[in-house]
């Protein structure tokens, strides 16, 4: 029979929009204040911790409605705000600084809906408030100073091999190493070639000189490298300053995208992102006395510094080696599986580590991370005064003579080994980074561009609404049931996936589609209106306006879907929001509009005689 | 309820002619425009620093600007933004190596000159290298979007309506840039959003034309190519008006209601839905026309498409 759906596809379309609308009740619920804490540099936040707060909170006479510890980190609940303040500057100062404790807004989505996996929209920082950077990894200088190393390595290994040169130089892109005679340079390059795999060699023999440069390969290696350090450095800062639900991401090619919502001080983050830190080696103090060294009594030769754990070691003043001739450092197994981390010097770092660990073996050997933070203080001259944060990262003893490559084994769990060797990477941090973008948000604006986003919808909305009512009637109210299925599925898949976000161009994408939404149904419309004056049945007039505006409703979104995912590639932030939303209502309006609308009109009046319709 | 109800076709390529020059004419003025008085670029593009703050009460711009020249910032434009409490100031490129700290610096400089609380609301900052990226990426897109969209077309249709819509996408995109420019209006991130957005409606309005013009030239027998285009026009005339008036609705809603920060985005949508609707009409239909479109150019599809509608019962 004409105009009649099968119960299955009824079915579907019912459980389709059910399914929207579940995933779409979480942002009814709203938020409320609370407090995270999350511990800080290896220290993790446990039952015991949990207790402590909990502790805290009664003795200061702070109301929480609730207290959880999940996935390593303690959110505690309040009534209002003023209560969460009280207790972030509590747990503030009683934690100390093993803790980040951070305001956080937590979305009261009752338990059955979140272990459904049912969350708000997050939203975007032009709504909730907060900065984003954007921050550019300087690649030149990183490729230069991989350069720099070749060549100090080239010299090393011909001197290694009795190979006699003239020079070796960094010219452009290429190390030229210049020769006295072809034997010599013939030498090199067999040599060379084989010990570099990812060197592009080509000798000269007019005048004498190898020319060597990196392949494309390995440039983008380095450039990898560079992008992922500071994109680790960056997260362990931003760890530190207390920001609930940061994101540190890459974007592009160089840049690194940073988001801290609620932040707006953004001075103090900005500085601390572009603190510097490093590394040193030090040998271990042994003969003196660690005891009276506690009670201030450091030898004159001495420093005593304290281990992440507060363990106290006292090392020799005098740097065995500084960071920056780390050239790798990286985490792997060692013959018995035990995790360690391998470390790679540069050729005058070698020869410096052999120098002095041949003396020293069976000692233990210390590696410190060195940190400048910035103080709340300033200089004279109205600079930030940086302080400078010494730790011990770990205490090793030096079992042979080490040389360009060497490793560090006992440095406990994988994990920690993996740390370790992301932080001594720190100490050759091989490009430097800049500040290219900021924008901050503050937290009226952010509040008012969600008053006004709303309203624009809603306004938008209402009028399509009672437009749509008027000029098609009963098929119009079936219309507007479409669109504000549609909303609603919007709504929904935007709460469900993991990285889409809300923001105002995003709002006005939803608005958008709104308005073109209905677009298919003025097609579809317009086409029965058409076929009823044409003189067909009413039935075969719905039949055929269905059909016949299928392939063009079809070819007129995909269109704009196009436009849509070119727009989402560009974007950033805000503007992605908007190619989100656009994509998402337009495959959703496909949805509701066609599929939708034909199953009410099917159900009210398909299959029956007709003499006229309510269009 | 009925707005247009037509009983006859109307001869909209009856005046092709003169519509093509009056497309011609406002192309023209739009490239004029472009070449003088250039577009005024938004921080996007142009990169520097820009501060909105809020006073409590209406704000003294005279001071604020005094203020700014006292204190080292004489190249700070200052404007008021939305209200008389809101005021934006900015500030082009800087040589400093704290560019990325003047925000805050203003911020500070005006809180204790005015004397008066002061609510941050925005902060933004962009670096020169972004803003040239930004640029270059922003021709890039359009032009993909422009190439991916013909080649859909053509793919779909014919080359003929392929030219037509990207001739008549082009037309939209330019005179919507000119009227940015002609007016003196701020061209940031956002209204590249919305022209992006532009060339999707504009499309969408060319496509349900060009297939209703595709179906008339398979299933009306007689007639010269120009009636059979009339007819179609004339058939979704209804369709066209009706999209144009609920989409113009909700922009009209962003217009007024939207806030100031999606002003331009609303601005740049209004007027490209208009110029859309009409190209959609004029532009994309007469190209395809020119080109030669006509019932042979269509033929091979017809004996292909005829067999498959038996089956469709789609949707």
């Amino acid at each position: 029979m004409l105009n009649k759906y099968p119960l299955w596809k009824t079915l579907m379309v019912l459980f389709i929009v059910a399914f929207g609308a579940l995933y779409a009740t979480p942002n009814l619920y709203g938020e409320s204040p609370a407090v995270q804490v999350s511990g800080l540099r290896g220290v993790e936040v446990d039952a015991s911790t949990l207790d402590k707060i909990k502790a805290e909170l009664t003795q200061g006479n702070i109301d929480f409605s609730n207290i959880v510890l999940e996935k390593g980190q303690i959110l505690a609940r309040f009534a209002d705000t003023e209560q969460q303040l009280k207790a972030r500057d509590l747990l503030d100062e009683s934690l100390g600084d093993k803790f980040s404790v951070a305001l956080n807004l937590t979305p009261n989505t009752p338990d059955w809906l979140a272990s459904l996996g049912g969350t708000p929209m997050k939203l975007g920082l032009d709504l909730s408030g907060g900065v984003s950077f954007l921050i550019e990894v300087n690649m030149r200088e990183a490729v230069t100073k991989a350069q720099d190393a070749m060549v100090g390595d080239f010299r090393t290994d011909l001197r290694g091999e009795k190979i006699r040169y003239r020079s070796v130089k960094q010219v452009d892109n290429a190390i030229n190493i210049q020769f006295r005679n072809e034997e010599s340079m013939t030498a090199a390059y067999s040599f060379l070639k084989k010990r570099y795999s990812k060197y592009l060699l080509t000798e000269n023999d007019d005048t004498l000189v190898l020319s060597v440069v990196m392949t494309e390969q390995r440039i983008k290696e380095i450039r990898e490298y560079a992008l992922e350090q500071n994109i680790t450095i960056i997260r362990n800062r931003v760890n530190e300053l207390g920001v609930s639900e940061p994101l540190v991401q890459r974007q592009g090619k160089k840049h690194i995208v940073i988001e801290l919502p609620g932040v707006q001080d953004t001075a103090k983050a900005k500085e601390i992102l572009s603190a510097t830190a490093t590394i040193d080696f030090r040998l271990v103090d042994t003969e003196g006395d660690i005891g009276s060294a506690i009670n201030g009594r450091v030898p004159a030769s001495s420093i005593l510094l304290y281990e992440r754990d507060g363990t106290p070691v006292l090392l020799k003043k005098r740097v065995m080696l500084t960071g920056d001739h780390i050239v790798d450092a990286g985490s792997s197994f060692d013959e018995y599986s035990r995790p360690q981390v391998n470390i790679d010097l540069d050729s005058a770092g070698g020869s410096r580590m052999s120098n002095v660990t041949k003396n020293n073996i069976g000692k233990p050997m210390a590696t410190v991370f060195i940190e400048y933070k910035p103080t709340d203080r300033k200089d004279a001259e109205g600079n930030t005064i940086f302080e400078k944060i010494e730790e011990v990262i770990s205490v090793a003893t030096i079992q042979a003579r080490l040389g360009k490559s060497f490793r560090i084994t006992g440095a406990g769990s994988q994990a920690e080994a993996h740390n370790l060797a992301l932080l001594l990477r720190a100490g050759a941090l091989v490009a430097p980074i800049q500040i290219v973008e900021e924008r901050t948000v503050g937290p009226t604006l952010g509040a008012e561009n969600v008053r006004l986003g709303f309203e624009a919808i809603m306004m938008g909305f209402g009028m399509v609404f009672i437009f749509m009512m008027v000029y098609y009637r009963a098929f119009g109210v079936v219309a507007n049931l479409a669109l504000g299925a549609n909303l609603v599925l919007i709504i929904g898949i935007m709460s469900l996936i993991p990285g889409a976000t809300l923001t105002l161009p995003g709002m006005a994408g939803i608005v958008l589609t709104v308005g073109m939404a209905v677009d298919a149904n003025v097609l579809i419309f317009e086409r029965i209106r058409e076929e009823i004056r044409a003189g067909k049945s009413m039935q075969q007039a719905i039949h055929q306006g269905y059909d016949a505006a299928f392939s063009t409703i079809i070819d007129a979104n995909i269109t704009t879907l196009i436009a849509a995912v070119i727009l989402y590639s560009i974007g950033t932030g805000p503007i992605k929001g908007f190619a989100i939303t656009l994509s998402i209502g337009i495959l959703t309006s496909m949805f509701t509009a066609v599929i939708g609308t034909r199953m009410v009109v099917n159900a009210v009046w398909g299959g029956k005689r007709l003499d006229k319709l309510p269009i | 309820m009925q707005i247009l109800h037509l009983k006859e076709t109307l001869p909209f390529m009856r005046y092709r002619k003169a519509a093509m020059i009056f497309s011609l004419l406002l192309m023209l003025a739009a490239i004029v425009s472009l070449a003088t008085n250039k577009l005024s670029l938004g921080l996007d593009f142009t990169g520097g620093t820009l501060i909105e703050v809020g006073f409590e009460q209406a704000a003294d711009l005279k001071k604020i600007r005094a203020l700014m020249d006292t204190n080292g910032f004489s190249d700070a434009k200052v404007q008021l933004y939305g209200s008389s409490r809101d005021v934006v100031i900015r500030l082009g490129q800087r040589e400093d190596v704290k560019a990325e700290m003047l925000g805050n610096e203003i911020l500070a400089v005006l809180q204790t000159g005015t004397g008066q609380s002061i609510d941050m609301r925005r902060i933004e900052f962009v670096g020169a290298s972004v803003g040239d990226e930004l640029m270059e990426q922003g021709g890039l897109a359009m032009l993909t979007a422009l190439i991916c969209i013909l080649m859909y077309v053509a793919f779909r249709f014919e080359w003929r309506f392929a030219v037509g819509s990207v001739v008549a996408l082009f037309h939209d995109v330019l005179l919507t840039l000119g009227l940015f420019s002609i007016l003196g209006l701020e061209f940031d991130l956002t209204v590249l959003a919305a022209i992006l957005a532009v060339i999707g409606y504009s499309l969408n309005d060319t496509i349900v034309v060009s297939d209703r013009i595709r179906e008339n030239f398979r299933k009306v027998r007689e007639g010269s190519p120009s009636e059979i285009i009339d007819i179609s026009l004339s058939q979704t005339l209804s369709r066209t008006f009706i999209t144009s008036i609920t989409t113009l609705l909700v922009l009209a809603a962003l217009f007024f209601r939207g806030g100031e920060l999606i002003h331009g985005f609303a601005t740049a949508l209004l007027f490209g839905v208009f110029v859309g609707t009409y190209s959609s009409i004029y532009v994309a239909s007469a190209v395809a026309l020119a080109l030669g479109i006509s019932k042979e150019s269509l033929i091979p599809e017809v004996i292909e498409v005829e067999g498959a509608d038996q089956e469709q019962m789609m949707p």
